[in-house]
């Protein structure tokens, strides 16, 4: 059998890329309601913001898994 | 690891020098690091952990400064390796904040006490601690200090993968021998552009780190967890 097409590399960078479409989502939704909620009441932007980081910061360990897994278990 | 030490000597020289003889009205180096700290004071522990943020503020400032010579690294010719880009630096400092911040919590309403904070949230229907127990033990004392170490790590590993992927690929196209010469100058371009990227990143990454270990020392101090 003849080979049409051949692909190499390591199938971590295509883990990351997917475990990084859900965190992508969740910071910018994180971030939006940041500024709408800045938007709307300007005097809550420094009581809001450590829900801010506390938020992105647990939304984006997700995608710091997903870096860290193809190091961990890659060939 | 000697590049680590030389950052903190010039983080130390500047500090001394702003330092040395207090004037009224500050000189250049004076101002420097009195904006420097009074930064990291006013903007971030106080504003974060309120009043009490003050007694740690000297810590917050230490890391911050810490952390943003080390990134600086990551784009200054002939360097451009930050040392946080080795994830020993970042665990390290990643460790010293989760101590810190269980420290500070234990030692403001005894172990038990603090612990059951953490284990068992008040305002939550009983039979739901069932589920929030095991993810409320997981996200405190495990992800915390892994994602403080790691964020720093990938992003500035990652910073500095992308620059030497620009830099070799105008390399590479420089000496591949055929029309693609021509796209040498973008590739050399947008590693220039992707240099000032990686500052606003190395900045920001100092200011996330210090930030959420702020975050973490206010919860701990809260009445309520």
């Amino acid at each position: 059998m003849s080979v049409l097409a051949e692909l190499s590399g390591n199938l971590g960078a295509v883990g990351y890329g997917l475990a990084a479409i859900g965190p992508g989502i969740g910071v910018g939704i994180v971030f939006a309601a940041y500024i709408q909620a800045t938007a709307r009441q300007p005097e809550s932007a420094g009581l809001t913001r450590t829900y801010l980081f506390v938020g992105f910061a647990l939304s984006e360990a997700l995608a710091l898994i997903g870096f860290v897994v193809p190091f961990l278990f890659g060939t | 690891m000697v590049l680590c030490w030389g950052v903190t000597a010039v983080i130390l020289a500047v500090m001394l020098g702003a330092v040395r003889r207090p004037q009224l009205v500050p000189g250049r180096l004076q101002w420097v690091g009195e904006s420097a700290y009074s930064f990291v004071r006013d903007g971030i522990a106080r504003e974060v952990i309120g009043h009490e943020g003050l007694r740690f503020a000297p810590y917050l400032t230490t890391l911050f400064l810490f952390i943003l010579g080390n990134n600086l690294l990551g784009i200054i010719p002939l360097v451009q390796i930050a040392p946080t880009a080795k994830i020993a630096i970042p665990m390290f400092l990643a460790i010293i904040s989760w101590v810190m911040f269980n420290y500070v919590g234990i030692k403001r309403h005894g172990f038990v006490k603090y612990f059951k904070g953490i284990l068992f949230m008040p305002g939550v229907p009983k039979p739901m601690y069932l589920l929030v127990t095991p993810i409320e033990v997981f996200s405190t004392l495990i992800v915390r200090p892994f994602t403080l170490a790691v964020r720093l790590f990938a992003n500035m590993f990652a910073g500095h993968l992308l620059l030497l992927v620009f830099t070799l690929g105008a390399a590479y196209l420089l000496t591949v021998g055929n029309f693609s010469v021509v796209f040498t100058p973008v590739s050399f371009g947008m590693a220039i552009v992707m240099t000032f990227f990686e500052l606003l990143v190395e900045v920001l990454q100092a200011y996330v780190f210090v930030i959420l270990t702020s975050t973490y020392i206010a919860g701990a101090l809260e009445e309520e967890h």
